[in-house]
């Protein structure tokens, strides 16, 4: 198979090393963990021992030279992931664009969507752990529409922003989750389930190796890689200073897109990607926004529009536009038995058209009416 | 002298027999009560003795022995202190009443001889009567409830002075009537017509009383959710002949018999600091906790959130049983309760909700909070209802459809499900079989496989929506289930937590 991953031994062996060094580079990186890691992991294997470890630096490479081919291999089959590094033709041609990009990335999934990945096809949706309902539902929608039009959207796993966009993703395409722990990990454990998902229906990558902790500085690490995957990084929400930002940052550093969706300018949660908006991030209110920027404005039209409604379906539907959230309000605007409203709205969400939160609220999705069933 | 007589001890809410054996000899004068009294039989000494002095008796000045068999079974309460001087009397030479070892005896003194009320008088008529008494004498107050348990003649007597009257035939009591227990007795103040507006609210009520589903209502301070849950009681067909006594039987142990009770179905609503064993029962003296005493009836748990996760975690097994079991050193017990769950809670901290721009919740703690709605209970729960406040007009409009209109539709749909599942059973007790069994139409079976297909439902889930939507289809008399109702039943049914 020719776009088998490989990974020569030297890189592999780069990734263990890294991992073995995790404390080491902690110690220097807890003072500005976003900003040392990065540059630390520019640094040669003998440089970067030499700053990060200099008292055992002999015995860690002597480790980590012992390690052969063969235990290398099984290793990686026994957490059932694969290999390959920059040497190789599955090594995604983004990431060589950046300076202190991966030797190797250790993989757990589809390889092919790793080896056939162009930035002009990614797209890397981060934010707050500490979402809203609003960051929550925006980043589901925009995984989910990315997804749809055949753009791999790649996130971090974390809680809020990120799982959303995968989950979203996941319902209409293919995603990437870039984790700061061994790929056959489950990182934060909440997320074991997505993780399994993700890993089944997409791809799971790290640079270090199965197994290996996550440190506070693998985050801003992982995010050098998110940023250089894609071709557009997309902040959905974030305090003003958010790791998320630390993203933005290094994809602009990279020449990459960059955008950022308006939030409420009281809002704490929206502070980050408002204050990109005001130094000229892209405005993205929806995926079509994205897609624009990346690709051009016209280039590719996302198909939003729904099946046809029926007159009453139409009605609960306007109902909810014009503000009902519950059940309640949309048979009381209606003047309709609890029971008619409580199906016509059942419908819509089954259609696409309105979506429910476990407490009871509706929302609407970007989904439009077509127009011929509107006339008729 | 020896004299017995027949009492009776209220255990959880059944009575068991107790012999009082009272023997008068020579000897220093005192009075001993022995036979594992508690501290409110042992002072049954002072009130007998004042009883007796102040009705005009004697209080032998000998040595009296009281003897409470069986002597391994606790005594608990005052009620014993009428027999107890009965058969002081009777061993004193007194009162000679031939019939006295063959009646039952209830009752607490007041220390001028009149009788007062005991607890659990309807469950010590039934007692009597299995143990084979003719008749039980009792305080006046409680005769209308003991009246209820037929078989037994029911002897209300005012004052330990009537006991010599009664024994010599020379004065005949008036049999009470008993309590009524129709629903036409109960008063007409919690009716649903004071429900304004929230139609889908009205309609969540209504298929929840009508399958007996447990319903989650959501929303914020104010918008109705108390309301709405003490309405539910008076949408539930009214109790058969048995239930309605079973349920007397209950109120009547923990001393709640009264005429505003009777007849209605039950309705706690404990408060949330409540502990797992005020809630389920318990006790060193087991008593029935707010689960038993909302047997048959609604047990109402306001602010579901802030509930005692151990308190909740204890309901679970009662939930599914419909019995709760109590052991403790030396007895064990099973209570009733058969009840429908309904719960409140606010979405958020603050109350407002994520969606209200006032919410002042930090999302994590908003997450944290609806983090306790999932769990074991939670997973109990069919139905879900978000409130919000009625507008202006609403309020301001014409009351809601009556109580009792609801109520019709409920009991007949009540009898398809008694017809199909059989006696005493609704469509929230299916097992997952019989709820798979249950007749789809072709367009149904569409919406709901589809949904399932998609991953939005897990396998409980299917279960739960099937159930609803057969009371749904139960509700408007169809034989099969239609696309319509499924959708219904989808849009009510309690959601996952994604």
């Amino acid at each position: 198979m020719a776009n088998a991953p490989a990974a020569c031994t030297d890189c592999l062996r780069r990734s263990w090393l890294l991992a073995l060094l995790g404390p080491y580079v902690e110690k220097i990186a807890t003072g500005s963990p976003g900003a040392r890691s990065p540059e630390l992991l520019r640094l040669s294997n003998e440089d970067l021992l030499a700053a990060a470890a200099p008292k055992v630096a002999g015995q860690l490479l002597g480790r980590v030279e012992a390690l052969g081919e063969g235990q290398l291999a099984a290793e990686l089959e026994a957490a059932s992931c694969w290999a390959c590094c920059q040497h190789s033709s599955v090594y995604p041609a983004p990431l060589r664009d950046a300076l202190d990009a991966p030797w190797a990335l250790i993989g757990r999934g589809d390889h092919g969507l790793l080896a056939n990945l162009e930035a002009g096809g990614t797209v890397t949706v981060v934010g707050s752990r500490r979402a809203t309902s609003y960051g929550r539902e925006v980043a589901r929608e925009l995984g989910r529409e990315l997804a749809s039009a055949g753009i791999v959207v790649v996130s971090g796993l974390a809680f809020g922003v990120d799982a959303c966009a995968h989950r979203g993703a996941l319902e209409a395409g293919a995603t990437i989750a870039v984790l700061g722990c061994g790929p056959d990990t489950a990182y934060p454990a909440a997320h074991r389930s997505l993780w399994r998902q993700v890993s089944e229906r997409g791809l799971v990558v790290s640079e270090l190796p199965p197994g290996a902790p996550p440190w506070r500085w693998t985050f801003p690490a992982r995010n050098r890689i998110m940023a250089a995957l894609a071709g557009m990084t997309v902040v959905v929400e974030a305090a003003a200073r958010s790791g998320s930002l630390i993203t933005a940052d290094l994809a602009a550093d990279l020449g990459r897109d960059l955008g950022a969706v308006p939030g409420p300018v009281t809002s704490r949660a929206s502070a980050g990607p408002n204050n990109l908006l005001a130094g000229g991030a892209c405005v993205v209110r929806d995926a079509q926004d994205v897609l624009d920027a990346m690709l051009g404005v016209g280039a590719r039209r996302l198909d939003r529009s729904g099946p046809g409604l029926e007159a009453g379906l139409r009605d609960a539907l306007a109902a909810v536009e014009a503000g009902a959230t519950t059940c309640d309000g949309v048979a009381a605007a209606l003047g309709l038995p609890g029971g008619e409203a409580g199906a016509a709205l059942a419908r819509l969400e089954l259609l696409g058209y309105l979506t429910c939160s476990p407490m009871g609220i509706y929302s609407r999705t970007m989904l439009v009416v077509p127009v011929s069933s509107a006339i008729g | 002298m020896l004299a017995t007589a027949r009492t009776f001890t209220l255990d959880g809410i059944s009575a068991r027999p107790v012999r009082v054996e009272v023997d008068v000899h020579r000897g220093l004068p005192g009075f001993a009560i022995v036979g594992l009294p508690d501290a409110a039989v042992r002072e049954a000494r002072e009130r007998v003795r004042a009883a007796l002095v102040n009705c005009g008796f004697e209080f032998p000045l000998q040595r009296i022995v009281v003897n409470l068999a069986p002597a391994s079974l606790r005594k608990a309460g005052p009620g014993m202190d009428l027999a107890i001087a009965a058969a002081l009397l009777s061993a004193s030479g007194q009162l000679d009443w031939e019939l006295l070892p063959r009646v039952a005896l209830v009752g607490e003194l007041a220390l001028d001889g009149s009788t007062r009320a005991v607890n659990g008088a309807l469950a010590i008529a039934e007692g009597a009567r299995q143990d084979g008494a003719e008749a039980i004498v009792l305080p006046a107050e409680n005769g209308p409830e003991a009246a209820l348990a037929d078989g037994i003649d029911v002897i209300p007597l005012e004052g330990l002075g009537r006991l010599a009257a009664l024994a010599a035939g020379e004065w005949e009591p008036r049999r009470p009537t008993a309590l009524p227990l129709e629903l036409s007795a109960v008063a007409a103040a919690a009716d649903l017509a004071d429900l304004r507006g929230q139609p889908h609210l009205r309609y969540a009520l209504e298929v929840a009383a009508a399958g007996g589903h447990s319903l989650l209502m959501v929303g914020p301070p104010g918008a109705g959710k108390s309301l709405a849950a003490s309405r539910l009681p008076s949408l539930l067909p009214p109790l058969a002949g048995a239930e309605a006594l079973e349920v007397a039987r209950i109120a009547s142990a923990c001393g709640r018999l009264d005429a505003a009770l009777v007849g209605g179905r039950p309705f706690r609503a404990p408060h949330h600091t409540i502990s797992a064993a005020g809630l389920i029962g318990g006790g060193s003296q087991a008593r029935p906790g707010e689960a038993t005493l909302a047997h048959r009836g609604v047990l109402f748990l306001d602010e579901l959130c802030e509930f005692r996760r151990d308190a909740l975690e204890a309901l679970r097994v009662p939930l599914e049983s419909g019995e709760v079991s109590i052991v403790r050193v030396g007895a064990r017990q099973t209570l009733p309760c058969r009840f429908m769950l309904i719960a409140a809670a606010n979405p958020c901290p603050c109350g407002r909700g994520e969606a209200d721009p006032d919410c002042t919740c930090a999302p994590h703690d908003v997450q944290r909070y609806q983090g306790r709605l999932s769990g074991a209970l939670a997973d109990r729960i069919d139905i879900l209802a978000a409130v919000r406040q009625p507008s202006a007009e609403q309020i301001g409009g014409g009351p809601g459809e009556p109580s009792a209109d609801v109520r019709e539709r409920v009991v007949v749909a009540r009898e398809r499900q008694e017809r199909r599942l059989g006696s005493g059973r609704c469509n929230a007790e299916m097992t997952p079989a019989e709820a798979r069994a249950c007749a789809l139409g072709p367009a149904a079976a569409a919406l709901l496989a589809e949904l399932y297909a998609r991953q939005r439902l897990s396998g409980r889930a299917h279960d739960r929506t099937l159930r609803l939507a057969q009371t749904i289809a139960d509700l408007e008399g169809a034989a099969t289930i239609g696309e319509e109702q499924m959708a219904q039943a989808l849009q009510l049914r309690r959601r996952d937590r994604g």
